[in-house]
């Protein structure tokens, strides 16, 4: 039933595991680059974001479409309205990316510091939520879901850590300011990366479980959730 | 451009066989429809044509107010015929009537079983017997209790011989009062007597109309039953219980009789009876259409 | 004032085949409640249990219990005085054909005996004025006959005539399958404010319909209630995968 719905779905899901993909590696590309001073990785960075541009236009004109002219409801309306969001988050992780490839591109013309944060550490979380995030959209599994939203926790932690570490030696070797700030913006690109890796996360728990769990209202159906309520 | 003009030529004179041979057959039917309706209405013209040509110069004042003279005397008329006949008519009705419409209401709403049918199989029997046997039934029940012949046991006889008619018509209309109405008035908390009368039986009038007419018509010259019952009079009787004059009878009786005045008496009251039916039906179609409303059926 | 209706254990057959298994429900005075459910699913049978009209089938039985506010429909009221406070609005408009607007909306009052001239004008104009026909027809209402109405008025005008017997509940069989959907609007809007003075429970093809006008909404499938929530919850996440699956067009 509903094959020209069911179509448009499916297309929906691929043009945005695809976009995801894109913003995956673009993430992946500027923490590189970051880790191997690498200009022609950032330049890749770069030319790409037009890419995830012009794939955010097609998702939401997609969900538009069905919106308007399939009467989605139930499971298929919170997945419709998922996508979007998920859109949005996506879109703006590729940005997130372009501003730590000319954090990079500012860094590799200044004499290399050593600094006491690990950002290829970090980046590695960060990555490893942005991954997780999309396969719990992939599978349709909240438990993964889940699991992302606890990690932000993590990443929060390491970016105060290196905010503090990154002044202290500001202050103790002014000479090296320039590379700090550097690293420390970038520190905080990573965490907004890591951020809307969580906002993807919260979306998907409310297609599959049609709950809201925003903004740290929990999902009653969770597994702690059920703990809790047992004890 | 050009295209398009020549394959739209092409389908202008598209297979000619087809299309001649195809005009040529729905003519063809168009005409012997026609032609069975001329058919079926030229006895019908030549009956009324005739009429009016044998006795619309018979027709006058003292036709229509006097009595039967003798033969011989000049003038005379069918007028305690025509009186007789509207009196044993109304009797008739008012016992045919309502039984059969109350039997058709029957029928319809509360008969759809093997009573029913079996009360169907009866009404068509009945239908069927020959009209004298009825004027002899009629005659047995009602005259000999009575002793004497009346326009009671002519209406008695007619309203017989209407119930069946009006039974099956009235049945019929009824049916085709869609169900939707009837869900209607019982969704209304009406009863179900009441949704019958009130709301169905209301519906169907017009046909049930139609169907009392049809019995009405039908009746309205029947000789044979009359015979044996109303039996005729020569003289004026407004009693109930007394022999009485019919226009079918009174025809009868002078168109067998050798007096050349009488047939031409006989003629009259044949174009008088038939106006008088005809005219009946016609007041009566008038009258339901004026009582019904802008956009109803 | 509207009443709440009570419905445990029902059952319904048409001679041997059931077609009602078990329905337990509670539909909330004042409120609207929509069933949904795929063709032949038993919401039709369903709410001509509710006023007793599954009964006027031959052959057709009943089991259970059904409970309006304070009164029982089936122990101690005839199927007549049931109808009276439970009104009904069919699929296919059925106004009686040779009766004025008039008498059709009075139809219900005259035939169950109320004469009073006045007091039928006064119920006459209220229930028209109830149901949003009023201005369209105050100037033919002994001229014209009910079924000289467009689809959109004939089906106003059924609603006026089981208005002005003034029952507590109206039921309502898809009354706007057969109508267009500027008349379908002008129903829907209707049902809005009637709300507030009966109870109303509403057979519907139409999910849109059943979300834009039902507080409530159940789901039939085969004889059985396999759902019965608040309608947002039912469109937005339904427990049942078989009312997932009706609702986004899987099957059905």
């Amino acid at each position: 039933m509903r094959t020209r719905f069911q179509q448009g779905l499916d297309e929906l899901r691929q043009k945005l595991l695809r976009m995801g993909g894109l913003a995956e590696q673009a993430v992946d590309r500027a923490c590189q680059a970051y880790r191997d001073r690498d200009l022609s990785r950032c330049q890749l960075v770069l030319e790409n974001e037009s890419l995830i541009n012009a794939a955010e236009r097609e998702i939401d004109e997609l969900a538009f479409d069905l919106l308007a002219m399939q009467q989605p409801m139930a499971g298929d309306l919170r997945f419709i309205l998922a996508v979007t969001k998920i859109n949005a988050d996506l879109e703006r992780v590729g940005d997130q990316s372009v501003n730590i490839a000319e954090r990079v591109m500012d860094m590799v013309e200044l004499p290399a510091v050593d600094l006491p944060v690990d950002i290829p550490r970090m980046a590695a979380a960060v990555s490893a939520m942005v991954r997780r995030a999309l396969e719990s959209f992939v599978e349709g599994k909240a438990e993964l879901a889940q699991a992302v939203l606890e990690m932000d926790n993590v990443v929060d932690r390491m970016r105060d850590e290196a905010f503090i570490m990154l002044v202290k030696t500001m202050n103790e070797r002014p000479e090296a300011t320039r590379q700090a700030l550097d690293a420390l913006l970038v520190a905080r690109n990573l965490e907004r990366v890591a951020d809307h890796a969580t906002n993807i996360a919260e979306d998907v728990i409310f297609w599959v479980r049609g709950f809201d769990v925003r903004h740290n209202v929990p999902d009653p159906d969770s597994q702690s959730q059920q703990e809790i309520k047992r004890t | 451009m050009s295209e398009a003009k020549v394959s739209s030529a092409k389908a202008r004179s598209a297979p000619p066989q087809v299309s001649v041979w195809r005009r040529f057959v729905n003519h063809l039917m168009t005409g012997v429809a026609v032609l069975t309706v001329l058919i079926v209405l030229v006895p019908l013209v030549a009956i009324f044509g005739y009429l009016l040509y044998k006795g619309f110069g018979s027709i006058n004042w003292a036709f229509l107010t006097q009595t039967p003279k003798p033969v011989g005397e000049p003038g005379g008329g069918m007028a305690n015929a025509i009186v007789g006949s509207m009196f044993i008519l109304a009797i008739g009705s008012l016992i045919g009537v309502p039984l059969g419409i109350g039997a058709g209401i029957y029928l319809s709403e509360y008969g759809r079983n093997r009573f029913g049918d079996a009360i169907r199989f009866i009404s068509d029997v009945l239908n069927g017997v020959p009209s004298i046997v009825i004027g002899i039934v009629a005659y047995g029940v009602v005259v000999l209790r009575q002793k004497h012949f009346s326009a009671l046991a002519g209406g008695f006889a007619l309203a017989i011989m209407m119930i069946p008619t009006i039974a099956r018509t009235t049945e019929q209309m009824l049916l085709l009062v869609p169900q939707a109405i009837r869900e209607a008035a019982y969704g209304l908390g009406i009863p179900r007597w009441r949704a019958t009368l009130s709301i169905t039986l209301r519906t169907a009038t017009s046909g049930v109309i139609t169907g009392v007419m049809l019995a009405f018509a039908r009746v309205a010259g029947e000789t044979a039953p009359l015979l044996f019952t109303a039996f005729g009079n020569q003289f004026w009787n407004l009693r109930l219980d007394q022999p009485t004059a019919a226009l079918p009878l009174q025809i009868f009786t002078y168109a067998i009789s050798p007096f050349d005045e009488w047939h031409r008496q006989a003629w009259a009251g044949a174009l008088v009876l038939i106006v008088l039916i005809v005219g009946a039906v016609a007041a009566v179609r008038i009258a339901v259409s004026r009582g019904t409303l802008a956009g109803a059926r | 004032m509207g009443v709440g209706i009570q419905v445990k254990a029902l059952n319904a057959w048409y001679g041997k085949t059931q077609a009602l298994y078990d329905i337990n429900l509670h539909m909330q005075a004042n409120h609207a409640t929509a069933l949904i459910g795929p063709s032949g699913c038993g919401k039709s049978t369903f709410i001509r249990c509710l006023n007793r009209m599954h009964e006027t089938i031959p052959e057709a039985r009943v089991e259970g219990q059904v409970q309006f506010g304070d009164f029982d429909a089936y122990n101690g009221t005839s199927p007549t005085q049931l109808r009276r406070r439970v009104g009904m609005v069919f699929q296919k408009p059925n106004p009686f054909p040779t009766m004025s607007i008039y008498d059709n909306v009075a139809s219900g009052l005259k035939l169950n005996g109320f004469r009073n001239r006045k007091q039928l004008d006064d119920t006459v104009e209220t229930a028209l004025q109830a149901s949003a026909l009023w201005e369209e027809v105050k100037d033919d209402l002994h001229k014209k006959s009910g079924a000289g109405l467009s689809g959109g008025q004939q089906q106003r005008l059924c609603i006026a005539r089981a208005l002005a017997v003034q029952p507590e509940v109206l039921l309502m069989d898809e009354p706007c399958s057969a109508l267009d959907p500027i008349s379908t609007g002008k129903i829907e809007e209707l049902i809005f404010q009637l709300k507030e003075k009966y109870t109303i429970v509403i057979v519907t093809h139409n999910m849109q319909q059943a979300a834009r006008v039902a507080e409530f909404t159940g789901f039939f499938l085969l004889g059985k209630m396999v759902e019965f929530d608040k309608t947002e919850k039912i469109f937005t996440n339904p427990s049942d995968k078989r009312t997932e699956d009706y609702i986004t067009g899987r099957f059905g």
